[in-house]
């Protein structure tokens, strides 16, 4: 499948997918039998992209996670979930259109699927603030939420964010205090929550709606407390260490999962979710299937108390020798 | 070797065996916190605001607010728990948990080396400090952040103190008074230290369901992943004067809009114009006015 848009570290895919192409056109044209020549061509494919995408640094992978043809929370949703619908508002404000969510069926069984939606254009991206939801988005995913938690429905959200949003109204509105209420919140929610990154995992923007029994990172995301700009800009002092800041930060869903902070990877198509979409859903499906199965046995306070005791375990301390 | 063209010859019998005399070989304050002399009588301090003179001693007296203009300069956990407590007398607990490294993070200079400097300068141990003594007869548990030791940040350290002082105050039934004053998360933990916001907020969840009363003391500054956490999740959200509480910080605010902000913007009289704060105190009055607040909803349930 062939991409429009294309990063400097695929070139050699990129060019053997531009050769494939025209070796097809010309195919169909009927001028030669390229047959042999597309076999060919495919396999080299193969190969390239194996050299090319086994040994990923941090910051192409952060690059791969906001590939502008990657599937959104909107994707997912209508690939993953029938029924759905779609409830707004957080009944203070406004309704939020960086924070998706509502009601929906995945292969019969009721979820509510929460997320955060970037656009595809500039004018979609406006309208979802570049996935960078205000408290308002907050506060109707824990709305959202709450509903899930009196119908006994579980809850499942995907995130993809650069982070909450900063700006004058974000901060009027308690940006600090709306992700702070949802932490706390869905620590002791008594329906499992599945939550997986589907893209970008920036910081508090992230975390505000991934407090789960199961945090899952597919594989070409990245999460972390802060983007890799922004790290290089701030220790650093300049925004040119973004790929050294990208592997100190050790943001990638392997790295993640070595250091016990999130509970699994998903596989992804090679090269990433958009050069094979279909394999990504179905792959983010059979996941949250997975999760929700063997949680859905675990009763409210076992479920509730092993949610808080994971994260309570996060953190690397030394104790004093003297146990002082 | 001193040469002709440094001019330096004419010293060089001062001492012959090293002509480097005059390099300074350690740099920075050495003096750790805890031995600093106090200031004897007679000398005086200005305030970084009004430029008022007072007396070192008045200074202290006033808990360093000064008593023209109100500016409420910024003091340590030691400080803090010398005021609250009853006497000045206080158990500090999990006094001797320090950071590990867990990612090896190197920026400009190694994580590790930050915390020994940051830890030989302040004569601390971290970015918080956790005790529980009694404040006007009441029992409290308080963790209060130190700004001094790397901004103040959140790291794991920070993270398993508080959670590791709630646990104690659900254990003792004792209210818990979380005194703010950080940058935010600590970047050199990355991910991990994102981690505490849900750690510590979920041994908040618990503290609320055991109602025990939280009280969270916003202080110059609270910024980033605390206000974004524990910060804001108390059953009484209050601040001292004219501090700067808020998620993203002024600097990216500017540079995302493009404007400068409006005079006051994110001041602890902001948040509580817009909602956010129950009320502001003057540290001179912190104490009463937490002894009275407890008093009614506490100590009732006690008699």
């Amino acid at each position: 499948m062939a991409n429009a848009f294309w990063f400097d570290f695929e070139k050699d895919v990129q060019d053997l997918h531009e050769q494939l192409e025209k070796a097809r056109v010309t195919h169909e044209q009927g001028k030669l039998d390229m047959s042999d020549m597309v076999q060919t061509i495919e396999s080299k494919i193969k190969e390239a992209q194996k050299s090319v995408y086994s040994h990923l640094t941090g910051w192409q992978k952060v690059q791969i996670s906001r590939h502008p043809e990657r599937p959104y929370t909107l994707d997912y949703i209508g690939h993953i979930c029938t029924d759905f619908v779609e409830l707004f508002g957080d009944r203070q404000i406004r309704d939020d259109k960086a924070i998706v969510g509502g009601f929906a069926k995945i292969d019969g069984k009721p979820v509510m699927i929460i997320g955060q939606q970037k656009g595809r254009n500039t004018k979609q991206r406006q309208l979802r603030n570049f996935g960078m939801p205000n408290p308002e988005g907050y506060r109707k995913a824990l709305r959202l939420m709450k509903l899930a938690e009196k119908f006994d429905v579980p809850v499942v959200t995907l995130i993809d964010t650069p982070g909450a949003s900063p700006g004058l109204e974000a901060e009027e509105r308690g940006q600090g205090e709306a992700i702070a209420r949802n932490l706390m919140e869905m620590a002791v929610l008594e329906v499992p929550i599945v939550c997986i990154i589907i893209g970008e995992g920036a910081s508090g923007g992230a975390l505000g709606i991934g407090v789960g029994d199961k945090v899952l990172m597919m594989e070409y995301t990245w999460y972390s407390v802060i983007s890799p700009e922004s790290c290089s800009s701030i220790l650093w002092r300049t925004w040119d260490k973004k790929e050294l800041a990208a592997d100190a930060l050790r943001l990638s869903s392997s790295d993640m999962f070595k250091n016990g902070l999130v509970d699994g990877i998903i596989k992804e198509p090679i090269g990433g979710a958009h050069h094979n979409p279909e394999e990504a859903y179905s792959a983010v499906k059979a996941a949250i299937k997975k999760e929700l199965k063997s949680l859905r046995e675990l009763d409210k306070e076992t479920l509730v108390a092993q949610r808080i005791d994971k994260f309570s375990q996060m953190g690397v301390v030394l104790e004093p020798e003297d146990g002082a | 070797m001193a040469t002709e063209d440094h001019g330096f010859d004419e010293f060089d019998d001062l001492n012959p065996s090293d002509s480097k005399w005059y390099v300074r070989t350690l740099s920075g304050i050495l003096t750790k916190t805890k031995d600093k002399k106090p200031t004897p009588d007679g000398l005086w301090e200005k305030c970084k605001r009004c430029k008022e003179v007072l007396p070192s001693k008045d200074w202290i007296d006033h808990l360093y607010v000064c008593p023209s203009c109100n500016y409420h300069d910024r003091i340590g956990s030691e400080a803090y728990f010398h005021l609250l407590f009853d006497n000045g007398k206080y158990t500090e607990i999990n006094a001797g948990l320090t950071s590990g490294d867990p990612l090896s993070f190197i920026d400009t200079a190694p994580y590790a080396d930050r915390i020994k400097v940051a830890q030989h300068k302040t004569g601390l141990t971290d970015a918080v400090r956790t005790a529980y003594g009694k404040i006007n007869g009441t029992p409290l548990g308080v963790a209060c952040m130190d700004f001094a030791f790397i901004g103040g940040s959140m790291g794991s350290v920070v993270g398993e103190k508080i959670a590791r002082m709630i646990d104690h105050c659900i254990a003792t039934q004792t209210p818990f008074l979380m005194i703010s004053k950080s940058g935010g998360a600590r970047m050199m933990e990355a991910a991990f230290s994102l981690m505490q916001m849900a750690k510590t907020s979920a041994k908040l969840a618990l503290l609320n369901k055991a109602k025990v009363p939280y009280i969270s003391l916003m202080t110059n500054p609270t910024t980033g992943g605390v206000t974004a956490s524990y910060a804001m999740l108390g059953d009484f959200n209050i601040a001292e004067p004219e501090a700067l509480i808020g998620f993203a910080g002024p600097r990216v605010i500017r540079e995302t809009i493009g404007k400068d902000l409006p005079k006051g913007f994110q001041s602890s009289e902001f948040l509580l114009d817009h909602g956010f704060l129950d009320f502001i105190v003057s540290r001179n009055d912190l104490r009463e006015k937490l002894s009275t607040l407890l008093s009614i909803i506490w100590n009732k349930k006690k008699h």
